[in-house]
């Protein structure tokens, strides 16, 4: 028989040692990649368009002669780029991203090959109304699911993401009082465990922020409510379930104070996820809140947007609702962009155009995919993870608000902690180690090193243990005496980039290369 | 040396004019100083008016006028080294040199201990 | 239900570790009255089949720009998108991540982001630039907020070239705040007009180039007049692909720039979402709205990026914040910097040249037709035609004939007198096909 004597070896012999380093920047599959300014070449496309003379006569004057300094890539050189880039990311479909108070839930891909039909995503804003009226038929779907879901007369679809649905909620709530002879009112009650954007929204449109008290089981201090009332209060601005994953229990007494003392309720409706299909905030007594429709209806977060912020509003409000507003009539749908009509009272404009249309077909996506029964479904498991998570880890984490259930995210503080020379910033550190994104921490403000975790209805309850297991792994090693805390206080070891030097950023600003 | 509850001191020169700045307390609480923002020469700000910002990475905060004062200068150190706030809060980092215009405020405010002994109720 | 992992083995399992019996015992805090037993009165649960066929059905009730002779622009623009575009903002690294919170772990969006800033600076010539805002007429309002931060004064003027949409979302967000507005009546050249309103009070000067009619501008003059008054340039642009071809607007003078970014990478979405773009002045940086990323060296000493100067932002200043802004418009960013990394510069002016030419050609043929009159004196891809008859009234029958001929400016400002103007838009996408069927659309809807 012949052989081949000059075959590879196929087992390994030699283990790889600690602390190995290549020869160049390449680290195995993390490509190490530089800005595409640092290439510096601006002669390359990655577009094939002719160089054609022109003329421009008319333009004398004004053509940029100045270099502009923009590299161009071809496309391989491009896709290398960004894929490259990508892979530095964490990112939903690789593990939990328990984010509190964000809803980092998995967004379905029907939504994208959605938002990209012809006819849906490449229509535009301004064609003649007769041609686009599957478009607006589809955004007063989206309205009907909206409304219903909420138990709301009204809603507004084109504020572009949730702090922008906080600022028409409260235009909607200027105008309204200023249409009854209220205008003096302009303070708004705002809760201490309120999101940031509450008092500089309210800032915003120029109300004072009168802040609340909150009692000892993380809820609003109906007292403290009742004695910072006055005839100068335009709203309170309350999220609910609220920041510390509770629902207010004295909601709808809450409501009728605001009421009976002439102010709107707001709802944040930030947290919509927790009660969507179960409990309709109409039935509440809210006046106007405002839906993320990137959070509760899955469209994604792209890395930090776009949004997609819809207000539902109450009969008293709906009459100022911003234009465009969609109608229909015997001859079909309208849009009434100029305040005429039925829709004289508004109170202006958000943006430009109808607001994120995108974000609407993948948000009616997702609905029409649930259905009623499924998004009822849809709050119970995100329930349901939120509290398996609390039960699972509270024995060895200290919870601030331990009596009765929680809604779709578990909070915890840092007491556990205390001594142990780990801080909430470095226990969240060192779960990226772990392979998850660290929960929202330090927020709410009302809770000392807060960590709040949001798993969401999308994990299975195979992936929670695996996360369980992780931060009992982690909680349990924190706590124990022991000098070295590296693993915490070091954290991350194992990303591709260590700690970041933040003060450096701020103080010596370089924002653009 | 004086000091507010909001942690500015005020230092009198006896010539009329103070300088101001914020105690050791608070830029340990603000953490590392990233930029200050100073007023301008000749402005006028009553007592508790802010007249500049501090900022650390996770904090802004205004600072407020310990007294009635007119602003004589802002310290032109701290636009590039804004870190001095860190190192030396109560002596070379002053915010603003200024002039008293209401001597009388001065007495109401506490001296060391008594600010010492605020802290400690803190 | 596919989108839901759990089965009725594990939530039974869960529910004994919690300790209750049914899911329905979590909500006990929500009071009685208003737990709702059943499914709310919308349809169930629909098969990714039955959602396809629902969606499509609506989608064909549209007529896509793809099936039209398309003209359409006044704000949003049609362009060609590469396909790399759309695949690599489906990445579920860029598409499922969230603000890069922990940067340790959000590198790659944090580097395309300063990649973006640094585009949108040499872009529109400015020092610096944010990570994006939702569009143009939110950066817009923006910049107006900020120039009267900044000048603390209290008017600010909208020249009559502005977009109308534009200027009603400054006004109602500057309105809100308490900021006086003296919007300028809409003129094909709006120039000489807005430099007689320039005064001592005056905040900030809103001007547009191209504007919503088309014209290109010289601002040279604006932003002397506006400077020397003590108040700031605020340049608009609502169709970025122009800046290949002409003056950037900082060469102008501009102090703040607020485009729409839209016509690079970004589909047009029936108006959202889009990409605002803002750029200032160095010295305007820390009353800058917006998210903003930095570089900076890790504990290694490694070059990293974070999001940086917060204190400027919501969640730290709460009450004091520069705006309530939260998200930025993160993936239409993304999709923008991967287009204008694929033209690059070259690419750019060759698209914007072939805009140029386009629309000219189209204003010649159009303007041999009877009646048709060009109002536009100079401009990129977009002119300005006063017709005999109500424009409204033309583009519903330039459609029934699969034309969609462009915007009529009543339908973007109701004033007396433009009844008959019509905003028409050319593109690199328009063949000479379309040209030929929207020159004899137009002569039989005029005859």
């Amino acid at each position: 028989m012949s052989m081949n004597r000059t075959g590879r070896p196929t087992a390994p012999v030699v283990t790889a040692h600690e602390g190995f380093a290549s020869l160049t920047d390449g680290r195995g599959l993390l490509q190490s990649e530089r800005l595409i300014f640092e290439k510096k070449d601006y002669t390359r496309t990655g577009v094939d368009f002719a160089d054609i003379e022109i003329a421009a006569d008319d333009l004398s004057g004004l053509l940029r002669e100045e270099d502009m300094g923009l590299p161009g890539l071809t496309e391989p050189e491009a896709i290398r780029h960004y894929v490259r880039l990508s892979q530095y990311n964490h990112a939903i479909d690789l593990a939990l991203y328990p984010l509190g108070s964000c809803t980092m839930k998995h967004n379905p891909r029907l939504n994208e090959k959605m938002a990209r039909l012809t006819g849906l995503g490449d229509i535009h804003p301004l064609q003649p109304v007769s041609t686009v009226q599957g478009a607006i038929q589809l955004m007063d779907v989206l309205a009907r699911w909206l409304k219903t879901l909420t138990g709301m007369p009204a809603v507004a679809l084109s504020p572009k993401a949730g702090a922008h649905g906080e600022l028409c909620g409260l235009l909607a709530i200027k105008a309204a009082h200023e249409a009854s002879g209220q205008g003096h009112r302009r303070t708004v009650l705002v809760p201490k465990s309120a999101h940031g954007t509450n008092p500089a929204t309210a800032a915003f449109v120029g109300y004072s922020v009168r802040e609340i008290g909150q009692t000892a089981d993380g809820r609003v201090d109906i007292a403290d409510l009742k004695a910072r009332l006055s005839d100068d209060v335009a709203a309170i601005m309350l999220t609910n379930p609220n920041t510390c994953g509770l629902f207010e229990r004295d909601i709808i007494a809450i409501a009728d104070i605001i009421h009976a003392a002439g102010g709107y309720f707001y709802c944040d409706g930030a947290n919509f996820n927790a009660i969507v299909g179960r409990v309709r905030p109409g039935d509440l007594g809210v006046d106007a809140m405002h839906i993320n429709l990137h959070k509760t209806f899955s469209t994604p977060h792209g890395g930090g947007g776009p949004g997609a912020g819809p207000v539902v509003l109450s009969e008293a409000l709906a009459a100022f609702a911003p234009a465009p507003w969609v109608v229909s009539g015997a001859d079909g749908f309208d849009l009434l962009e100029h305040g005429e009509g039925e829709s004289a009272a508004n109170f202006g404009r958000m943006c430009a155009f109808h607001g994120q249309m995108g974000m609407y077909i993948r948000a009616l996506t997702y609905m029409l995919s649930h259905g009623a029964d499924g998004l009822r479904q849809v709050s119970g498991d995100a329930v349901l993870n939120a509290n398996y998570i609390k039960a699972s880890l509270s024995d060895l984490m200290s919870v601030p608000f331990p009596d009765g259930p929680c809604m779709h995210e578990a909070l915890f503080d840092d007491k556990w902690l205390e001594g142990t020379g780990v801080t909430t910033l470095d226990f969240a550190k060192a779960m990226i180690d772990e392979g998850f994104h660290p929960m929202t921490m330090y927020f709410p403000l009302v809770v000392h090193g807060a960590m709040l975790i949001e798993p969401t209805e999308t994990e299975s309850k195979t992936e929670l243990d695996r996360f369980i297991t992780a931060l009992r792994a982690l909680a349990e090693d924190a706590v124990k005496p022991s000098n070295d805390k590296t693993r915490f206080t070091a954290a991350p070891h194992l990303a591709p980039t260590k700690r970041l030097d933040e003060t450096r950023a701020a103080r010596f600003p370089r924002l653009v290369w | 040396m004086r000091f507010t509850k909001e942690h500015e001191w005020v230092r009198d020169q006896g010539d009329g004019t103070a300088f101001v700045g914020i105690s050791n307390y608070a830029a340990e609480a603000l953490g590392d100083v990233v930029y200050v923002e100073l007023p301008e020469a000749g402005r006028v700000v009553k007592q508790g008016e802010a007249f500049g910002v501090v900022e650390s990475v996770k904090a802004a905060s205004d600072v407020y006028a310990p007294v009635d004062l007119e602003i004589i200068e802002g310290n032109p150190d701290l636009g590039n080294d804004p870190e001095a706030v860190n190192a030396v809060p109560e002596s070379g980092a002053w915010f603003v040199r200024a002039r008293i215009i209401n001597p009388s405020q001065l007495e109401a405010l506490m001296d060391c201990t008594a600010y010492e002994e605020f802290l400690g109720t803190l | 239900m596919r989108y839901l992992p759990l089965n009725d083995a594990d939530r039974a399992q869960m529910l004994e570790t919690i300790g209750v019996a049914s899911v329905d015992d979590l909500f006990v805090d929500v009071p009685e009255s208003a737990r709702l037993s059943t499914p709310v009165d919308l349809p169930p649960f629909a098969g990714e089949l039955e959602v396809e066929a629902q969606m499509a059905a609506l989608a064909a009730k549209n007529l896509s720009p793809s099936q039209a002779a398309f003209f359409v622009g006044a704000g949003a623009y049609r362009h060609h998108i590469p396909a790399t575009v759309d695949h690599i903002i489906q990445r579920s690294e860029y598409l499922t991540s969230y603000t890069p919170y922990q940067p340790e772990i959000a590198q790659g969006t944090l580097q395309v982001l300063f990649e973006f800033q640094t585009q949108v600076a040499r872009l529109t010539g400015m020092s610096v630039a944010n990570a994006s805002l939702y569009d143009g007429s939110t950066a817009a309002a923006e910049g107006v907020l900020m120039a009267a931060r900044v000048t603390k004064r209290n008017k600010a003027v909208l020249s009559g070239g502005l977009h109308p949409h534009y200027r009603e979302t400054v006004e109602t967000l500057a309105h809100a705040v308490g900021i006086e507005t003296e919007a300028l009546t809409p003129a094909i050249d709006a120039e000489a007009d807005t430099l007689s309103h320039i005064g001592p009070d005056t905040a900030c000067v809103v001007v547009q180039t191209p504007n919503v009619f088309g014209t290109a501008t010289d601002l040279t003059k604006i932003a002397e007049a506006t400077q020397a008054a003590g108040a700031l340039l605020i340049v608009v642009v609502t169709e970025v692909m122009s800046l290949g071809l002409l003056k950037s607007p900082a060469e102008m003078g501009a102090d703040v720039v607020a485009a729409e970014g839209q016509s690079i990478g970004v589909p047009l979405s029936y108006g959202g979402p889009y990409v605002g773009l803002f750029a200032a002045k160095d010295k305007y940086l820390r009353q800058m709205p917006g998210r903003l990323c930095g570089e900076t060296v890790d504990a290694n000493g490694e070059r990293g990026f974070v999001l940086t100067l917060s204190t400027r932002e919501q969640h730290i200043r709460r009450e004091k914040a520069t705006s309530n802004i939260c998200t930025n418009s993160g993936l239409c960013a993304l999709a923008f910097s991967i287009h204008l990394s694929l033209l690059g510069q070259t690419g750019l002016k060759r698209v914007a040249k072939i805009n140029y030419q386009k629309a000219h050609d189209l204003k010649d043929a159009l303007s041999a037709i009877d009646g048709v009159e060009v109002l536009t004196p100079r401009f990129f891809n977009e002119f300005t035609l006063k017709l005999p008859k109500s424009a409204d009234q033309i583009v519903e029958a330039l459609a029934a004939k699969g034309v969609l001929g462009g915007v009529p400016f009543s339908r973007l400002h109701r004033g007396e007198g433009y009844e008959n103007w019509l905003i028409v838009a050319a593109t690199e996408t328009n063949t000479e096909a379309d040209q030929a069927q929207f020159v004899a659309a137009l002569t039989e809807v005029l005859a």
